[in-house]
């Protein structure tokens, strides 16, 4: 969580300097397993993202845009989260998430 | 298959609907018929992801008008349908795209612009002032479209910015030639591309910065400004302040905003978003090829294809008996022009030309109406289809694409006469 704190940090202070997404923060994930590491997204974007993004990708697409922020936006997401993110972004936001 | 299930399935609403007004709904539950904020279905087309819709709505960002608000950071908002009944987009009502969500307010007097790189001359970064009064100013009014617009409708969804139909605007833009920023540097013979840089950065230092290139010959045509008006007032934060490029005809990611260098290049640009973003499959569309760029797989995107836009009916909508329905939208292509929009009212079996509006230049919006005849009881499908004067088409169906571009399928709008 430490680790995790020092990443938000500077996306908040962004947000704070640029004074005009405070709303975001009305963007709320779903609660449930995984939820904590999925927030990890937040140091570069807003998690609207996510829910945009719903409900058309399963496991494999989820995880190849993980991947994708991973090996080309050079997210400092660690290699052992990208599972439990894919899994969690599957179940809750994949094609076959409920409503 | 796509069409078919998106006929059976507008049909079950438009009969739904009909049972609706036959139980007498209050004014409230007509309201939620009428389909979420930025909704597409009601505009004759695909729907963008539900997971989407649920998530968005109209929020105005600093001054702004309420847009619809797909994502808050980086902030991306699209224009609300209503606007485009007008061929000039406002700059508050403007829709608002970033890639990255380091996005500094530039104030006028702290901003320059450099002119460097291999194929060019030595010349001192330009202050705003200087750029005003040392150029002649032009001005051309074009469209401003993303390359991404109405990616939510893709079938199959594709992962992006799930666009409906409101990433794009027109506008009178006022600036100076980039030819004459350039020529006063000067451009050495090897010069190959023109490579640009706004002032926004990425959060991490990982992230690839957003750069774009430009052909040298586009980048050398009359028609590409350094824009620092917008129908008539300085650029709004959102939309690039204090200048940026204006290309008229190709795609938005091109348009660089906050521009803060320009470098004149003898070799391909090699990051990330021309490597590897905006690209199409190879020879899959008819654009311009960007000859410096190609892949074996693939193709930057360059140019806009031909499209049209309906504003005055809404899918589902109840029309009265007999009373002529007016058909009314906006046209636009990459900038040979609008040669005719035809109306459709038996499913694409006949077609009729809608009277076109104002010519405002060959980039611009071009509107279109036409009045159909009163029809008696029953359901009709309206559709409108733009042709351009290089004799391009919209197309019946999608041209799949993986990243998502170029969506220019014919809408078809189901309405009840009752």
């Amino acid at each position: 969580m430490r680790k995790l704190a020092m990443i938000l940090v500077p996306a908040f202070s962004l947000c704070a300097a640029a004074g005009a997404f405070a709303q975001e923060s009305k963007v709320v994930l779903k609660d449930a397993p995984g939820r904590d590491k999925t927030m990890q997204c937040i140091a570069c974007h807003s998690v609207d993202y996510i829910q945009m993004n719903s409900r058309f990708l399963d496991k494999a697409g989820w995880t190849a845009s993980i991947n994708k922020m991973v090996n080309v936006f050079g997210a400092p997401i660690p290699k052992e989260d990208v599972e439990t993110i894919a899994d969690y972004l599957a179940q809750h936001y994949g094609k076959s998430a409920p409503k | 298959m796509n069409g078919q299930k998106g006929i059976a399935s507008r049909r079950a609403f438009v009969a739904g609907l009909a049972g609706a007004g036959a139980l007498g709904l209050t004014g409230n539950l007509r309201q939620a018929l009428a389909g979420p904020v930025g909704g597409t279905a009601e505009l004759g087309l695909a729907e963008i992801p539900d997971g989407a819709l649920a998530e968005q709505y109209l929020y105005a960002l600093p001054g702004k008008l309420p847009l619809i608000k797909k994502t808050y950071r980086p902030p991306n908002f699209e224009t609300p349908l209503g606007y485009f009944r007008t061929p000039i987009t406002p700059n508050k009502a403007f829709f608002v795209r970033w890639h990255l969500a380091g996005i500094p307010q530039v104030q006028a007097k702290d901003w320059s612009l450099s002119v460097a790189g291999d194929a060019a001359g030595n010349v001192a970064p330009f202050t705003l002032a200087e750029l005003k009064k040392n150029f002649k100013q032009a001005e051309v009014t074009a469209v401003c479209q993303c390359s991404g617009n109405r990616r939510g409708l893709f079938e199959p969804h594709v992962p992006g910015v799930e666009w409906g139909v409101g990433a794009m605007g027109n506008a009178v833009w006022r600036g100076v030639r980039l030819r004459d920023v350039l020529a006063k540097a000067g451009v050495k013979k090897e010069a190959l591309e023109v490579v640009f840089d706004g002032a926004d950065h990425p959060p991490l230092a990982k992230t690839p910065d957003f750069v774009k290139s430009l052909p040298v010959d586009v980048a050398m045509s009359e028609d590409v400004l350094i824009a620092f008006e917008m129908n008539g007032q300085p650029l709004p934060h959102w939309n690039g302040f204090p200048a940026r490029l204006v290309v008229p005809g190709w795609t938005g990611t091109y348009w660089v905003k906050q521009l803060a260098s320009i470098k004149v290049v003898s070799s391909p640009e090699k990051n990330f978003w021309m490597s590897t973003a905006y690209r199409l499959p190879r020879g899959r569309f008819k654009t311009p090829t960007f000859s410096s760029q190609l892949y074996a797989a693939n193709e930057p995107i360059t140019t806009m294809v031909v499209n049209s836009l309906v504003t005055s009916l809404k899918s589902g909508q109840q029309v009265a008996r007999g009373k002529p329905i007016s058909v009314k939208g906006i046209a636009w292509d990459s900038g040979s022009g609008i040669d005719r929009v035809e109306i459709s009212s038996d499913t694409g079996a006949s077609w009729q030309r809608a009277a076109l509006g104002k010519d405002l230049g060959k980039y611009s919006f071009r509107e279109f109406s036409l009045d159909l005849p009163g029809r008696e009881s029953g359901a009709m499908v309206v559709m409108a289809r733009a042709t351009s004067r290089s004799g391009e088409t919209q197309v019946p169906e999608l041209i799949h694409n993986p990243a998502g571009y170029h969506h220019n399928v014919i809408q078809r709008l189901y309405l009840e006469i009752a």
